[in-house]
């Protein structure tokens, strides 16, 4: 199974090298985590907290709107749309109500970057949504937090009691006449929510389920008010732009992708974990300086940015992480989510086990997505079981293509996605289990404890 | 792929009476709890996920009581209250244990051991998916991806996270629920009953002293980048090979400090049911 002459030497990085931990990274959210109480207000304030909330509430809304426009920066939820572009959109002086919406239902299969953020520093969160709201001219944001995560949520009444008791908050804001009220809302199960309208239908008590677009929620969003719906971490983004400037946020990543960004390494790798770093870094750069996949194995598939975008192999290790590298590699840069698979894994299994969680988490509305991932999940069960037939790997791909861009909302591309990456670089691996009836991998072998002889005798 | 069948309340005929109210003094004490809540939104109707999160902190799940009550706080019929109840999957339909363990199975969990711990814990709790001990204490569920994928394989309790969990450990942890032992999460804080938690998530905070502050700032995971770029290697790793390289050109290859895992085993179990925890439907 290994392939030892693959791997390197025991060697370490340089430190100050073109490769070394220090060049590569760029830690600006997660500075401070390692401070003993990271998510306390003083803690954010000693590291320059709210300082960027100043200079935009002493700017023009429209002014803030350009900076952050000019800045580059692009929405960090999984479609990259650019985020000062996104608050442009909102209609001004039509005498309705605007909402900031954050959307905080962190459920994409492998994406784990908003709750470590709000855990350990929800402060630069509440600090963006001032921003955003002085921007957009909004009295009331929502943060949509997903219900499954409680210490989260504890963390976020607690940052925003204090940021109101610290007149961040609230009416009157440092004397500029914003008035803001932030309403911390835990939702109740549903990966679905993600999707921007489907969240904008349950933050109205609703079944969540997507909306028919145009309208926009620009326009017609949360009680048909013009609304902005953005990502956790794009809204904690915008403080470090406005206090260091757009020309910093600018030095880091490309022109089109410019910035910072948290990559999120999971899986079989030596080092699961958090590594923010600027947009463009590549795999093998992430591999390198946390130290590779686990010992004696080598990577097999990878996803750039969670399930729903496909999967890339070993040959894509030298692919820039940002919107155009990899959607040029065939991709998406979607949420940054970095699921490494060695090769003890089997593909089989874990397309047919993504499956499973499109068809249970799609919500109805559409007939191709409803239908389609029942399908699908039947005939891979079949397939990982042994009991498929050859033609059924057509049948998936035809089903996947029926799925496609053929529903209200990006869920069912996102089932399809696995499907159609999988057949394309491991359509071998699914003949084996179709002609060698059954499943060649032993899951033990990929399990965390694989290895160790911990388990002899605890089977009772 | 929401609607589950009702199970043995089929009726025919007359249609059901009403559901019964609470008692007067628990119907005043949720009242002012729910106005508090519908007072935060610009809309009344926002409230009703809150809301449903409220009845459940009451009884423990979601009852014809609590779907009327949340109507009559806001004016929708018990028919909009129930087609939303039933589409969330943390809402219960049917009473449940104190503690609510949910093992991640989707793919990367799974991968990592979620499913050898789920199908572990089935076997020494001696009960199924979604299903409680007859204790009462535990209601074993397998869930989807929990954001905690740098922890895999993970378990939640009443949605505090247990981080890198094995078989052996996750049967531990519930031994101690089981026994009325204090049992704390890897990132949360010390465990509270299901209702308590569903309050919280109706919107009203903890207050139990040093809740905000367990478990510290973030995870080992969470801090391994930020330990590396101030030029530290993350604590108790050793040498070891990088990644492959697939090109012949290019700088050698670097390592870096590799993770000692300190597993402490427990024996996955033959999977010899391939389609193991996806086999019940519906959420």
């Amino acid at each position: 199974m290994t392939v030892a002459a693959e791997f390197g030497g025991p060697s370490r990085p340089q430190a100050g090298g073109a490769n070394s931990p220090e060049k590569v990274l760029a830690p600006v959210l997660s500075a401070f985590w390692d401070e003993p109480e990271s998510w306390t207000l003083q803690t954010y304030l000693r590291h320059e907290g709210y300082e960027g909330m100043r200079k935009a509430l002493a700017m023009a809304p429209d002014d803030v709107i350009a900076y952050v426009k000019d800045s580059g920066l692009r929405g960090r939820g999984g479609a990259g749309f650019p985020t000062g572009m996104k608050w442009q959109f909102i209609p001004q002086g039509d005498g309705k109500p605007h909402y900031l919406v954050v959307n905080a239902d962190e459920s994409e299969p492998g994406t784990c970057k908003d709750i470590p953020l709000l855990f350990a520093n929800p402060h630069s969160l509440i600090e963006g949504i001032v921003i955003a709201c002085h921007a957009i001219r909004s009295h009331h944001a929502f943060i949509y937090l997903r219900g499954e995560v409680v210490p989260v949520l504890r963390r976020l009444h607690e940052a925003v009691r204090e940021a109101y008791a610290a007149g961040f908050l609230g009416k009157d804001i440092l004397g500029s006449g914003l008035d803001l009220d932030v309403i911390v809302h835990a939702g109740a199960g549903a990966y679905i929510c993600g999707e921007e309208t489907a969240l904008l239908d349950s933050l109205e008590g609703r079944r969540g389920q997507p909306r028919l677009r145009p309208p926009f929620p620009a326009v017609a969003g949360l009680y048909a008010c013009p609304t902005v719906v953005n990502n956790v971490e794009s809204i904690a983004s915008v403080p470090a732009i406005l206090n260091k400037g757009k020309d910093w946020f600018r030095s880091m990543g490309s022109e089109k992708s410019p910035g910072f960004t948290l990559y999120s390494l999971s899986g079989h790798v030596a080092n699961p974990g958090q590594y923010e770093a600027p947009l463009g870094v590549t795999l093998r750069q992430l591999l390198d300086i946390s130290g590779g996949m686990r010992p004696g194995h080598r990577l097999k598939f990878w996803t750039p940015g969670g399930s729903s975008t496909p999967m890339f192999t070993e040959e894509h290790l030298d692919v820039p992480l940002d919107y155009e590298g990899v959607g040029a590699a065939g991709s998406m840069l979607g949420t940054k989510a970095l699921q490494c698979f060695d090769e003890t894994t089997c593909v089989v299994r874990a397309v047919t086990r993504w499956t499973e969680f499109y068809a249970h988490e799609s919500c109805g509305k559409c007939t191709p997505c409803r239908e389609g991932t029942y399908w699908l999940v039947q005939l891979l069960r079949d397939i990982e079981a042994g009991k498929g037939r050859m033609d059924d790997l057509d049948k998936i791909d035809d089903i996947a293509d029926n799925i496609n861009g053929k529903s209200f909302c990006a869920l069912g591309d996102g089932a399809a996605s696995p499907i159609f990456s999988s057949l394309k670089y491991f359509r071998e691996e699914y003949e084996q289990h179709i002609t060698g009836k059954g499943c060649p991998f032993d899951p033990a072998k990929s399990t965390l404890w694989a290895g160790t002889d911990a388990h002899l005798g605890v089977n009772a | 792929m929401n609607a589950t069948p009702a199970r043995n309340d089929v009726q025919l005929g007359m249609p059901r009476l009403p559901a019964p109210d609470y008692p007067a003094d628990v119907r005043a004490r949720l009242e002012a709890d729910a106005k508090e809540v519908i007072a935060r939104y610009p809309g009344s109707r926002s409230a009703l996920l809150p809301l449903l999160h409220l009845v459940q902190a009451e009884e423990g799940h979601i009852t014809r009581t609590g779907i009327r009550f949340c109507a009559e706080m806001l004016d929708l019929t018990t028919a909009e209250v129930t087609a939303v109840s039933t589409f969330y999957s943390m809402y219960r339909r049917t009473p449940s244990g104190d503690y609510q363990v949910g093992v991640c199975t989707n793919t990367l969990c799974a991968v990592m051991g979620g499913d050898a711990i789920f199908e572990d814990l089935k076997h020494h709790l001696g009960i199924g998916n979604g299903e409680t001990t007859e204790d009462g204490a535990i209601t074993l569920e397998h869930i989807e991806c929990n954001a905690a994928c740098d922890f895999a394989p993970v378990v939640m309790v009443n949605w505090e996270f247990f981080d890198n969990q094995t078989p052996r450990s996750a049967r531990q942890l519930v031994d101690d629920l089981r026994a009325g032992r204090t049992v704390e999460p890897t990132r949360g804080a010390p465990l509270c009953t299901f209702k308590e938690t569903a309050r919280m998530l109706a919107g009203f905070p903890d207050r139990r002293p040093g809740a905000v502050e367990a478990t510290g700032g973030a995870g080992p995971a969470s801090l391994i980048g930020l330990r590396l770029a101030k030029g530290e290697v993350a604590p108790g790793h050793a040498d070891h090979v990088v990644s492959p390289r697939t090109t012949a050109d290019g700088p050698p290859d670097e390592a870096g400090p590799s993770p000692a895992a300190s597993p402490d085993g427990g024996v996955p179990p033959r999977r010899d049911d391939a389609a193991g925890p996806a086999d019940e439907e519906g959420k």
